[in-house]
């Protein structure tokens, strides 16, 4: 009873994966929803930094950008297993985080969204100037992503593979927020003295959540690129961590499912706009504006409180 | 005898009533695109779409292709590979196009080669890069020049002037870059030494340093400049700057009167190799791509009152490409079209003429590119 109550929205989530494919008529749809399940994750990584401990990335591409071509450069270059290589990537992305996590919290408000966005176009330039191993501007092929034999390729494959890995994110996530690590970030983030007061160490949080998103993000990374199956510097540049940081934003911050819905809604978007010809960079942004105006926290947490009547935490 | 014609008549008529009938109710054909219209790789998408809804406006205005109309059916992929991906599968298994005209960018090209290939449909891709048709994919055509073509081009002509000790100064774009990596390749082989082999960014407003460094190269006979945009015009301006007097080489796809606009003097002198296109008043008046230059100029130029660029070129040869395989195959059953496009034979397009073969699906050769000199503010054929 318990388990149902607590993750009833988990729950919801795991049937409706399950029954989608029933109704999706293509590969089409099969690739909006995958690409939906992969955003949803990110998001969810960088929601875990940015909503619940208060601390901005604009520079999360970079993370993504460095999971990406380690699974597409060390593979290709250097004949490691596909599954080697993630880990490498994952590895190496939160090496750079723990090293660069300390002087970065340091700084506050805009000064840490300039240093974070430093980062981000750094990891980009070199990817788009070590031509020789990342084939510079236009890009580079990515291995099939195979385990044991079986080779993970096709829409219908990849779709189960991402519903079981964005159920068990959220589930993580999830545990993670009502655990003594999460109400400890949600405490500096209400603040910093006053939890540094009650004994929280706020720097090794710090570091320690943003370590965990960048793995997150790397591995995403990697797992765009076997899908994709080709990968070019678009994927760590700029505009990809803004358009991380929107879906943070507009699903609503420090919600666990406003991640999935952000996410859900700005990789539909543009695929539903694409017909407005020429207009539907305006009435994307127009929309984008009207959530900011009228649910400045946000969708999920804004509707909670509009017909839940509670605000009920993490949800 | 009378009555033989009358039934003769009588039958043609019904064919022709059958004939238009069938042709009213028939599907359009479908002709999908994902184009870069927006973002960092707009120069090409824009102009490239831009050309594809002026001529399908105009082929259906003409009673369309095989008594049937076409309809574009195009994406914006905003210069992000991963979202020409999404939009190849979109094009492909939703609106169950009949071919593929466009990708604007190698990388986008590339991301949806697999796509294409496994869904079996013919697609030609407005993209610059070698790798495209190299390995030759069964599916896979494309339509402008490559890289390693521009710089076969100016090595011939060094070559000729006795120029073999070069200096390579490459753009960190992917024009650029790529264009350094064939130059690098191809200047072994053709019996060149590059003295010298560096870079600037696309957006670098001065590029003295790399050209003092050259300029310090030993034995540096000549500068081969590979970039787009403006970067190209400032180099001139840094090059006359430094009073430099090598033989300045660009790259194709720089030939615009804005390109000798913002050199102002200093493009005097300067080489390049350019397709008929941008020099379409200079061509002989027998060239057998005159008409096709000029009319598309007056065409476009009519239509969006704006300069024509290579870019937009590229897709005109594609859509027409593209028309004359339906044509030819006289149905849109795609290994049909496939084979009709690999089968191309003279076709006079505005990046030169075209014969494809199974082991060639670009099939331009060095003839597709005119060796020009700025004289007097002006282009001039050089000889």
């Amino acid at each position: 009873m318990s388990i149902l109550r607590r993750h009833h929205v988990l729950i919801i989530l795991a049937a409706v994966l399950l029954l989608l494919p029933l109704v999706l008529p293509n590969n089409y749809y099969y690739d909006i929803v995958i690409r939906m399940a992969i955003n949803a994750i990110l998001v969810l990584g960088l929601n875990l930094l940015i909503g619940f401990a208060g601390q901005i990335s604009l520079g999360h591409a970079g993370f993504v950008g460095i999971g990406a071509y380690a699974s597409a450069i060390l593979p290709t270059h250097f004949g490691w297993h596909p599954l080697l290589a993630m880990a490498a990537g994952a590895t190496i992305a939160s090496a750079i985080a723990a090293i660069v996590a300390r002087p970065i919290f340091r700084l506050k408000g805009h000064y840490l969204a300039m240093a974070t966005l430093g980062l981000g176009i750094i990891t980009a330039i070199v990817i788009k100037n070590e031509a020789a191993y990342t084939g510079g501007p236009d890009g580079m092929p990515v291995v099939a992503l195979a385990l044991m034999g079986f080779e993970i390729s096709g829409e219908k494959k990849w779709y189960w593979v991402l519903a079981v890995v964005l159920l068990f994110s959220f589930w993580a996530a999830r545990n993670l927020i009502d655990s003594p690590f999460g109400r400890a970030l949600r405490a500096l983030h209400g603040s910093e003295v006053a939890s540094q007061v009650m004994g929280v160490d706020v720097v090794r949080y710090k570091v320690a959540i943003f370590v965990l998103s960048a793995f997150f993000a790397s591995l995403m990374g990697s797992v765009t690129a076997h899908y994709i199956g080709f990968v070019t510097p678009n994927i760590a540049d700029f505009f990809h961590s803004i358009e991380l940081v929107t879906m943070v934003v507009i699903g609503g911050m420090a919600s666990i499912y406003g991640s999935l819905i952000g996410a859900i809604l700005l990789t539909a978007l543009p695929q539903a706009l694409s017909t407005f010809e020429g207009w539907e960079t305006v009435v994307f942004g127009a929309i984008l504006m009207f959530c900011m105006i009228f649910m400045p926290r946000g969708l999920v947490p804004t509707l909670a409180q509009r017909f839940g009547g509670r605000e009920s935490e993490g949800d | 005898m009378v009555k033989h014609s009358l039934l003769k008549i009588a039958t043609t008529a019904a064919v022709a009533v059958g004939v238009s009938l069938s042709a009213f109710a028939a599907d359009p054909i479908k002709i999908g695109s994902v184009l870069s219209v927006t973002g960092g790789a707009a120069f090409l998408g824009d102009p490239e779409l831009k050309t594809l809804q002026l001529y399908v406006e105009k082929i259906n205005k003409e009673g369309g292709v095989l008594g049937r109309q076409l309809q574009l059916v195009h994406y914006d992929d905003a210069g992000d590979a991963s979202k020409a991906n999404g939009f190849a599968k979109r094009l492909i298994d939703d609106d169950k196009v009949d071919i593929i005209v466009g990708g604007s960018t190698t990388g986008s090209t590339m991301s949806m080669v697999p796509l294409v290939e496994k869904a079996e449909i013919p697609f030609i891709s407005l993209a610059g890069a070698v790798v495209i048709v190299e390995p030759v994919k069964k599916w896979v055509f494309k339509t402008p020049h490559t890289d390693r073509m521009a710089a076969e081009k100016v090595f011939t002509d060094m070559k000729a002037r006795n120029l073999t000790k070069v200096a390579l100064l490459a753009e960190t774009s992917g024009f650029g870059m790529s264009g350094k990596k064939e130059t690098e390749a191809l200047a072994g082989k053709m019996g060149i030494t590059l003295v010298a082999n560096e870079t600037y960014g696309p957006k670098d407003t001065d590029m003295t340093p790399q050209l003092t460094k050259i300029k310090g190269a030993a034995g540096v006979q000549a500068i081969f400049v590979f970039g787009f945009g403006q970067g190209p015009a400032l180099v001139n301006k840094s090059y006359k700057q430094l009073g430099l007097s090598l033989p300045l080489y660009h790259a194709h796809g720089v030939a615009s009167e804005e390109f000798i606009k913002l050199s102002g003097p200093a493009a005097e002198g300067v080489r390049l190799p350019a397709a008929a296109l941008l020099v379409a008043g200079k061509l002989a008046a027998n060239d057998p791509q005159k008409p096709v230059v000029t009319g598309y100029r007056k065409t476009y130029g009519d239509r969006y009152k704006e300069d024509v660029s290579t870019f937009g070129g590229h897709a005109y040869d594609g859509l027409m490409m593209a028309v004359e395989a339906f044509k030819r195959a006289g149905s849109t059953d795609k290994a049909k079209v496939r084979d009709a496009i690999e089968a191309t034979k003279g076709y006079i397009g505005t990046g030169g003429k075209v014969t494809m073969s199974p082991t060639d699906h670009m099939g331009l050769d060095q003839s597709a590119f005119i060796m020009l000199e700025i004289k007097n503010g002006d282009w001039t054929i050089a000889k």
